[in-house]
């Protein structure tokens, strides 16, 4: 899993149908000192996250466990809302 | 996933059979800001995506689990027509 920031937000009404009603978010995946690393992605949201907060996001075929149907097709899940940034200690 | 916009279009007689239908398309993965990455990627229309539309790629085993790609063997699969991208 990898901490991030959650940037912004894509809207896609024309989708496969077992990405029906998901939120997409866009984070960008922070270091140990929540400093910004690599290209930003885009997630599904299982925990209700919104825009700025500090999440944890789970790759792979895993990122799709967090949901009721398991086909949903993802790669990319934020699966965590960090309490606040105190909480990371370094 | 990432966003991707579509280049180019592969056309494919031999293939696995289970591929039989599908529509392959080449993406391009791009920025968030709309600009141009490098690399390619062939991946499989599950939504009817058009030429240089903004799309939704994800990649991987989870692929598959786009409805109507049970067990067909892909890896990059095209699951979403993107309308809007917002940064703040």
């Amino acid at each position: 899993m990898q901490l991030a920031r959650v940037i912004g937000t894509v809207v896609a009404t024309v989708k496969n149908d077992s990405l029906a009603g998901r939120k997409l978010l866009i984070v960008q995946t922070v270091d140990r000192n929540l400093e910004a690393t690599g290209k930003p992605m885009v997630a599904i949201d299982a925990v209700g996250a919104g825009i700025g907060e500090l999440v944890f996001w789970c790759r792979g075929k895993e990122a799709s466990f967090p949901f009721k149907r398991e086909d949903t097709p993802t790669d990319c899940t934020i699966v965590g809302i960090v309490d606040s940034e105190q909480h990371v200690t370094r | 996933m990432i966003i991707a916009r579509i280049v180019g279009t592969v056309v494919s007689t031999q293939k696995d059979e289970r591929l039989t239908g599908k529509k392959l398309l080449i993406v391009r993965p791009i920025n968030v800001d709309g600009s141009d990455t490098t690399g390619y990627v062939v991946a499989v229309d599950t939504v009817g995506a058009g030429f240089h539309e903004r799309v939704l790629v994800v990649a991987g085993s989870s692929a598959r689990l786009a409805q109507g790609m049970k067990d067909v063997p892909v890896d990059a699969a095209i699951v979403g027509v993107i309308d809007t991208v917002d940064v703040n």
